[in-house]
């Protein structure tokens, strides 16, 4: 119980700090929000509507900053998050996100999950087969396919599979010509065109999950719990799962909440790539037209997204590791 | 001494990784003896020095002196003798560029991860060696450095500060790449603080200072080089990405930019194809030699990970191998990226 409450206690400390980073940097930025909103608006929009715009993320020349950031504390954790200044100017953000959350969820949620399940399982089974076919061959291509960079895995595949063959769209996320609905026609659509964006997040991240659950593996296999096992004349299947890979999954889960940093990174190079309206895509056009009050907000989400993850993982940790709860 | 010194690393529960602790001048030169061994480490090592060659010298591999100058050559053109990749839809050719593009990841890799590695290796020893509240204030901090996600960050940075100069660059990497590494030197220096070797300097009664930077770096050395070569992937990853985007200097000649340029200017449908291509190889080699060399460091530090060549020596090397949990291992993979 006091080790989760602990985990609770900096979930929130860093969910402060992380705000307030978020609050400060437009402050300590050259320029003045105000006039680059103006030259981005082109005079569409008066000064005061303007700056009725700013209160919204925390800019408010005429107040005290102290009160300007209890302001935007307020506004950011009650989902008041302003309207968006970019090309849909004047939409909420709050509903911006709501519409691309749903494509990053799918395409990148799934994605990674499907990579750190997949990848720690053939981790699992290489060091398992210690010195087999899988281990010889398997450890040199992880290590290069996890350095390949996002877009370029993405890049080749849409050379390999659009130029050539036009066997999958590269760009979108649905076949517009098809009513959306829960069709068989639609959903395979979203099927086809979250392909080659998944393949691209697949490549890239599963080879880090296969080398650190291998390298976990390797260790805990010298355990003399494994000889334990072993010598009760337990199943093999039962030592590789239940008492090799449940102990070396351990350093892996955390490196899972860890690497949603990186999953985000990665959702925003793929969905740019293929034009996946995600979220990813939603900050890289913020980005693009100065969107303040979009930037700010996605920030925060992405951070809440890690710390969740975090939270998660310490939930799982506790529930497969008894030491964890024996501390408590 | 010494023996007492190797006996008590080798043994030792807590010690992830650390050089094969035949003392600590040998231990150095054991790492570059390991690593010019390791067939990981010199494919790694053999792609990252082609590449050297090519961003030193330039002039070697190419006629043309200024590539990113517009409208030198007649655009589009395809392949031949005289261009070798064809020339990109601006008029530059694609071959001079690739070959010059080749300097500033290279820079970046080599400046923005030694600095990270430094900062790392800074923090995470002081707040070992400190203990007590400071140790928990600076513990806190990185691990709050670490969570927030980085790639959004710099992403968002970039924007409030307008288009980077690779100066700026190489400072957002800094910021936002010291952390990994710091909290891995922060349980090394930890492990390694109640050492007899450590003690009996203190008894000798040597500064703090000599202490830490001749008696505890020495010994952190694989785990330092590894993590210079993790920081060093990141930064040409994270760099080209940010290139990639748009958020870098669009006049630079660099793989990034490149792609920028290639991307925008549909390179892959207008048959400039190359002029995407040869940058992304560019940059996956640079990253994969790093990758690679970073392995090898973590297969020279925890040999249990080294490849098995016959099932015998498998056998016998799990039985006298002792438990311990590779922190460097967790460092090479993790989708570091």
């Amino acid at each position: 119980m006091r080790y989760l409450l602990r985990r609770v206690g900096f979930f929130l400390l860093t969910l402060w700090a992380a705000l307030t980073l978020n609050f400060f940097l437009p402050h300590f930025m050259p320029g003045s929000p105000i006039n680059t909103l103006r030259a981005q608006t082109k005079g569409r929009v008066s000064d005061a509507q303007l700056e009725q715009i700013l209160t919204s993320f925390g800019y408010k020349p005429h107040e005290n900053i102290f009160e300007q950031y209890i302001h935007y504390f307020g506004n950011m954790l009650t989902g008041n998050w302003g309207v968006s200044l970019g090309s849909s100017l004047g939409t909420p953000v709050s509903k911006l996100i709501g519409q691309a959350l749903p494509w990053t969820l799918g395409l990148v949620g799934f994605t990674t999950v499907l990579a750190f399940l997949l990848g720690s399982l053939i981790g699992t089974i290489a060091a398992w087969r210690r010195g087999g076919i899988v281990d010889s061959v398997l450890p040199s291509v992880f290590v290069i396919t996890s350095a390949l960079p996002y877009f370029v895995v993405g890049l080749f595949l849409i050379l390999f599979m659009t130029i050539d063959n036009t066997w999958l769209p590269s760009s979108g996320n649905y076949d517009t010509s098809i009513v959306p609905g829960f069709s068989p026609g639609f959903v395979g659509s979203i099927v086809k065109y979250a392909a080659l964006p998944a393949l691209t997040l697949l490549i890239t991240s599963i080879g880090g999950w296969v080398l650190t659950m291998r390298n976990n593996m390797i260790t805990t296999l010298a355990e003399d719990y494994i000889r334990m096992g072993r010598a009760k004349g337990l199943s093999d299947r039962k030592v590789m799962l239940n008492y090799a890979a449940r102990n070396a999954f351990l350093p892996n889960l955390s490196g899972f909440a860890m690497s949603i940093g990186f999953v985000l990174t990665g959702a925003i190079l793929v969905e740019k790539i293929f034009n996946y309206p995600g979220l990813g895509y939603q900050l890289y056009n913020a980005v693009n037209s100065i969107d303040y009050p979009m930037m700010q907000t996605l920030f925060m989400l992405f951070t809440v997204a890690v710390l969740g993850a975090l939270l998660i993982c310490d939930l799982v940790t506790v529930w497969l590791d008894p030491r964890t709860r024996a501390k408590g | 001494m010494t023996t007492l010194t190797s006996a008590d690393s080798a043994t030792a529960p807590e010690a992830p990784v650390g050089p094969p602790a035949s003392g600590r001048r040998r231990g150095r030169s054991g790492v570059w003896r390991a690593f010019l061994s390791n067939r990981k480490a010199n494919v790694g090592f053999g792609m990252f020095f082609v590449l050297l060659v090519m961003a030193v010298f330039p002039s070697l591999f190419t006629s043309v002196s200024d590539p990113t100058a517009p409208g030198k050559f007649m655009p589009r053109l395809t392949p031949s003798g005289g261009h070798l990749f064809g020339t990109t839809s601006l008029g530059q050719d694609i071959w001079a560029l690739f070959v010059y593009g080749a300097r500033e990841p290279l820079i970046i890799a080599v400046v923005a991860g030694g600095l990270a590695t430094i900062v790392s290796v800074l923090v995470g020893v002081s707040a070992a060696y400190l203990g007590g509240i400071p140790d928990d204030i600076i513990s806190f901090v990185t691990n709050v450095v670490l969570v927030i996600p980085t790639f959004p960050l710099v992403i968002v940075l970039s924007a409030y500060a307008g288009k980077p100069t690779l100066t700026i660059m190489i400072a957002v990497l800094v910021v936002t790449g010291w952390s990994y590494g710091a909290n891995q030197m922060r349980a090394q220096a930890l492990s390694l603080r109640n050492r007899d070797f450590l003690e009996s300097a203190r008894v000798r009664g040597e500064r703090r200072s000599y202490i830490i930077v001749f008696e505890m770096l020495p010994t952190m050395i694989s785990l330092i080089i590894a993590n210079f070569l993790g920081a060093a992937l990141y930064s040409v990853l994270a760099a080209a990405g940010l290139q990639f985007l748009g958020l870098g200097d669009p006049n630079s000649d660099s793989w990034g930019t490149m792609l920028y340029w290639a991307d925008s200017q549909s390179a892959l449908e207008s048959g400039t194809a190359w002029w995407a291509i040869l940058p992304a190889i560019g940059i996956a080699v640079l990253g994969v030699a790093f990758a690679l060399m970073n392995y090898a460091f973590d297969e020279i530090s925890n040999p249990a990970l080294r490849p098995v060549r016959r099932q015998r020596g498998k056998k016998l090397a799990s039985r006298l191998r002792p438990a311990s949990a590779p922190a460097s291992a967790i460092a090479g993979g993790g989708g570091r990226k």
